[in-house]
């Protein structure tokens, strides 16, 4: 029993879940109350997460399908602090839209529960409870903006899409399960026999199920609609938060049951990564829309986070783990900077509805030219180290061909970020945006910009942070 | 050496454009903008000149070296100069605070985001020459791209939102293969340090590629025949203190990386590639010459000339000759005075009547004779004339040249020829002839700060024409060892 103090931060997350929903149906006009409330469960959980589980070096519990580790703690401490970011400035958008009801931040903590199972399992079922649980809270947030028909038609999409590739996942379980007789990733490596072929399909169906939850090419079809469609600050979430407990699972699932077939899925690894990196390059050229276009960007960067996978070393892993957390700090700046292009109660979200942002709005133009050349990976900026990180790892496991892909298609990248601010700083001004963003929105562009830019200086910490992480 | 000169040399532009960043730009306080970046500028020249003093040329080790842990286990900030680099820095702190000083006329708006960008470009800048580390050269190299496509793209001319982004894909299409070639070094030999590398050398298998790599980024900036195109075009949109940076330094780094990393670190893929780099270097002097004799743009002239020089350099650098290789440094810090100060004379006349074809203009040398004694210098300095700087560079690599290849210098040496046809025949269509445009007729002479720029540009150029010896003895120590090094190493085949 003395163990059960590890799970505690799902418990007491469950648990404040289902009074935030009581409360909320129960008191009137509750919204607000219930918004501060899920960002206090949310520090709170992460607090309690750092406390219990940080220190601990690797703990199995319930029959061996949940762990507990520092590759585990880290992930969900991301996650919870990702999410407490988007929801702080979630909500002046959502004002806007008079959606601002209790259903969303209730939603987003149960995905958020979802994502802290997926990240701690050790077990297919378990790991497949996780990943639904997730999905369940994102088809409808998907929705969320209801009376507009984009929104509705995005959750519809993402539904239909997502429970394909869940079915394909579970067919996957199946396969395995039946080849080896267990769905626990441990036993599964010990009973694991090279020569079955229907193990290999087991990975490939696992890999297709997970490479679009993460939207990776070829399974990437329904971001650009679902990202498009759905409110921004929910768009903000799908970039985000879900990618760090997909991009666990992966490392997870691949490292630990799978890592003595790593040449059967290194190809499929190669193969996704680099599809994702040249196709988000080159799709993202021809986008109107900035949704669309961040859609495409993230991924192309999926693309970066699975190169480093794809080594199958632990400085591999760990480079995709830096990746995914730099990734997270340039979308919430350029969230951020998004979230504030709003003119009487409506938001503008199209590529040319920047231009000559630099005249009208100095410093956000700067903030989100930092931001840009960051995402485009140009030094010294975050982003570049980023790149760094993986491409080191590539090189040292001789993947040239990785690399080399990679690293050109980071030009045509940057060829569409350059278009932005091209329009930003070359092109003619525009009618000025409103300037009273609320002071949350303020602070997490001001944060993420000069995180983005001073990150060169003190580049160690990051790493040693993230080097703890030993799972192989 | 407690003082860490070099970072300071690094930081103080930097802290200087922070300052800017506070201080509000508009009509009324337009002098305060210009005056702090100018006391920076300035300041940072002198802290350079005082390094020159500091500086012992009597050894190739490098001096005022700094490192600090930056990345555990894996990268140090480590900077340090010897006789190739400091020159290099001294050229770059001396040209910056003439390009402040010459926006007066042609920066109209957003003076103080120019004059920030321009700061920071030349932080960037010095860290290149400094940096003795291979992540952190990567690092300031390419972190130029950054103010330099902003500078061509907002305050550029009609093209400039192409030209902006031909430089700036161009440029870094040419680098990331140098960056996969620095990771690789790291994992051949463990470490990124270039003293160290120096001394560990590579195993000669490696190294073609590797070179190769090296050889794709340091040819796009050169920039070498047939990736110079974006050249012309960048510089013909810069404005006037954009198009200065650029030829003077910008392009200087990729000639001082050829020194540094392709002759210093991978000597056996030097020599193999040796024919490459000449047969390329000859097209460019030859081909691009005749290119430039064509032109219609006065700036495009220009940028083409430089095309053409920078072939002299890199065919100088590849004779690995000790005359070579110093005519080669003479030849880019030379580069870097007469191409600045053609640009700025181009700026000059082109403030005044808004255009840059060469047919506007002819006659005007009565009207503007202050202007026109200055521009006859500079384009003798550039193409060469005994008394000039240009003429030490010039004659110092065709001797090199003499030595290792006969038929190339020839060639070369034929290109020098075209060199003073294409300049002669500009100076003579824009300065004699017949006074047709009545226009002209109203053109004034220079004001007081281009009198200052352009003269301050004239004294190095004529004092280093006729004493080339402080350049020339703060180098060869350096270059003899460089040699020396490089030959042994050859033989030994790491």
């Amino acid at each position: 029993m003395t163990n059960l103090q590890l799970v505690f931060p799902e418990i007491f997350l469950s648990l404040s879940i289902m009074f935030l929903l009581i409360l909320g149906v129960f008191k009137k006009n509750s919204s607000k109350i219930i918004q501060n409330l899920s960002l206090v469960v949310l520090l709170v959980t992460a607090v309690i997460t750092f406390n219990e589980t940080v220190g601990i070096k690797e703990v199995k519990l319930f029959n061996n399908s949940i762990i507990i580790d520092y590759l585990s703690s880290l992930m969900k401490i991301v996650t919870l602090l990702a999410t407490f970011l988007v929801l702080i400035i979630s909500s002046n958008y959502l004002k806007t839209f008079k959606i601002f009801k209790i259903e969303y931040p209730i939603l987003i903590l149960s995905s958020v529960l979802g994502m802290m199972i997926m990240i701690n399992s050790n077990d297919l079922i378990v790991f497949y409870m996780g990943l639904e649980l997730q999905s369940l809270a994102l088809y409808v947030l998907a929705t969320f903006n209801r009376d507009q028909i984009k929104s509705s038609e995005a959750g519809l999409k993402y539904f239909v899409l997502s429970a394909l590739s869940s079915g394909l996942l579970l067919y996957g379980c199946s396969l395995i399960y039946g080849f080896t007789g267990s769905t626990n990733f441990n036993v599964i490596a010990n009973q694991l026999n090279s020569d079955e072929y229907a193990i290999t399909f087991g990975i490939v169906f696992i890999l297709v199920g997970l490479a679009f939850k993460i939207s990776a090419v070829p399974f990437h079809m329904w971001a650009p609609d679902v990202y498009e469609g759905s409110p921004t600050s929910v768009t903000l979430f799908f970039t985000m938060v879900p990618k760090v407990a997909a991009l666990t699972v992966f490392i997870r699932f691949l490292y630990v049951p799978f890592l003595n077939l790593i040449d059967q899925w290194q190809m499929i690894l190669i193969f996704l990564s680099i599809a994702s990196m040249l196709f988000g390059a080159i799709a993202a050229i021809g986008q109107t829309n900035l949704k669309r276009l961040v859609a495409y960007s993230s991924i192309g960067h999926v693309g970066y986070a699975l190169a480093g996978v794809a080594t199958g070393t632990n400085d591999g892993m760990q480079s995709s783990v830096i990746y995914i957390i730099i990734y997270i700090l340039m979308n919430l700046g350029l969230f951020s900077c998004l979230l504030m292009m709003k003119r009487e109660n409506q938001y503008y979200e199209k590529i040319e509805d920047l231009s000559g942002l630099s005249k009208n709005h100095p410093m956000l133009a700067l903030s989100l030219m930092i931001i840009l050349f960051s995402l485009a990976g140009i030094p010294p900026l975050a982003g570049f180290f980023a790149k760094f990180y993986v491409f080191k790892s590539v090189i040292e496991q001789s993947m040239y061909f990785l690399a080399i892909v990679g690293l050109l298609s980071t030009v045509v990248a940057a060829f569409y970020y350059l278009r932005l601010i091209k329009i930003m700083y070359f092109d003619k001004e525009k009618e000025k945006y409103d300037t009273d963003h609320g002071l949350w929105l303020k602070f997490s562009l001001t944060f993420s910009t000069l995180l983005i830019l001073v990150y060169f200086i003190f580049p160690s910490q990051l790493i040693e942070v993230v080097s703890r992480i030993n799972i192989i | 050496m407690n003082f860490p000169i070099l970072s300071s040399l690094i930081l103080l532009p930097t802290v200087g454009a922070f300052f800017l960043f506070f201080t509000r730009s508009n009509k009324q306080n337009n002098f305060t903008v210009k005056y702090v970046a100018l006391f920076t500028s300035f300041v940072n020249f002198l802290l350079s000149i005082y390094l020159w003093i500091l500086f012992d040329h009597t050894t190739s080790e490098f001096q005022f070296v700094e490192q600090r842990t930056w990345i555990e286990d894996f990268i140090n900030y480590k900077v340090g100069v010897d006789g190739i680099s400091i020159l290099f820095i001294l050229l770059t702190t001396f040209i910056t605070p003439l390009c402040i000083l010459s926006v007066n006329n042609s920066i109209k708006e957003r003076l103080s985001e120019f004059l920030i960008a321009v700061l920071i470009m030349e932080s960037f800048m010095i860290g290149v020459f400094c940096s003795l580390d291979l992540v952190i050269f990567y690092l300031f190299f390419e972190a130029g791209l950054i103010p330099m496509f902003l500078i061509i793209g907002i305050w550029g001319g009609a093209r400039r939102v192409y030209s902006a982004f031909k430089f700036f894909l161009y440029t870094l299409l040419g680098s990331v293969l140098m960056l996969v070639a620095i990771i690789t070094i790291y994992w051949l030999t463990g470490t990124t340090d270039v003293i160290e590398l120096y001394s560990l050398g590579i195993e000669a298998k490696y190294q073609n590629l590797l070179w190769l790599a090296f050889f794709s980024s340091f040819a796009v900036k050169t920039p070498m025949w047939p990736v110079h195109t974006w050249l012309p075009d960048a510089h013909v949109e810069a404005p006037t203190a954009g198009s200065v940076l650029l030829a003077a330094i910008l392009l200087k780094m990729a000639g001082y990386g050829f020194i540094r990393f392709s002759l210093g670190l991978f000597p056996v893929a030097s020599e193999v590639f040796t024919p490459l780099i000449y047969t390329l270097s000859v097209i460019a002097i030859i081909f691009t010459s005749f290119i430039a004799l064509m032109q219609e743009d006065m700036k495009k002239l220009i940028a083409y000339s430089s095309v053409a020089h920078m072939g002299y350099v890199t065919l100088g650098i590849f004779t690995i000759q000790q005359q070579g290789i110093e005519g080669s440094i003479i030849q880019m810090i030379s580069h870097g005075l007469v191409s600045a100060a053609l640009f700025l004379c181009v700026g000059v006349v082109y403030d005044r009547m808004h255009s840059r074809l060469i047919d506007t203009y002819g006659g005007i040398v009565s009207i503007i004779p202050k202007y026109s004694v200055l521009f006859m210098l500079f384009t003798l300095a550039a193409l060469g004339l005994p008394g000039t700087s240009g003429f030490v560079g010039e004659f110092l690599i065709l001797m090199g040249a003499f030595k290792d290849n006969f038929l190339v210098a020839v060639i070369a040496s034929i290109g020098v020829i075209i060199g003073a046809a294409y300049m002669l025949w500009l100076y003579k269509r824009v300065i004699f002839g017949k006074l047709i445009n009545n226009d002209l007729k109203k053109m004034i002479d220079l004001n007081r700060s281009e009198s200052i720029i352009l003269t301050s540009l004239a004294i190095p150029t004529l004092f280093f024409g006729f004493y080339p010896d402080p350049l020339i003895n703060t180098i060869e120590v350096s270059i003899s060892d460089l040699i020396e090094t490089y030959n042994f190493r050859l033989a030994s085949k790491i």
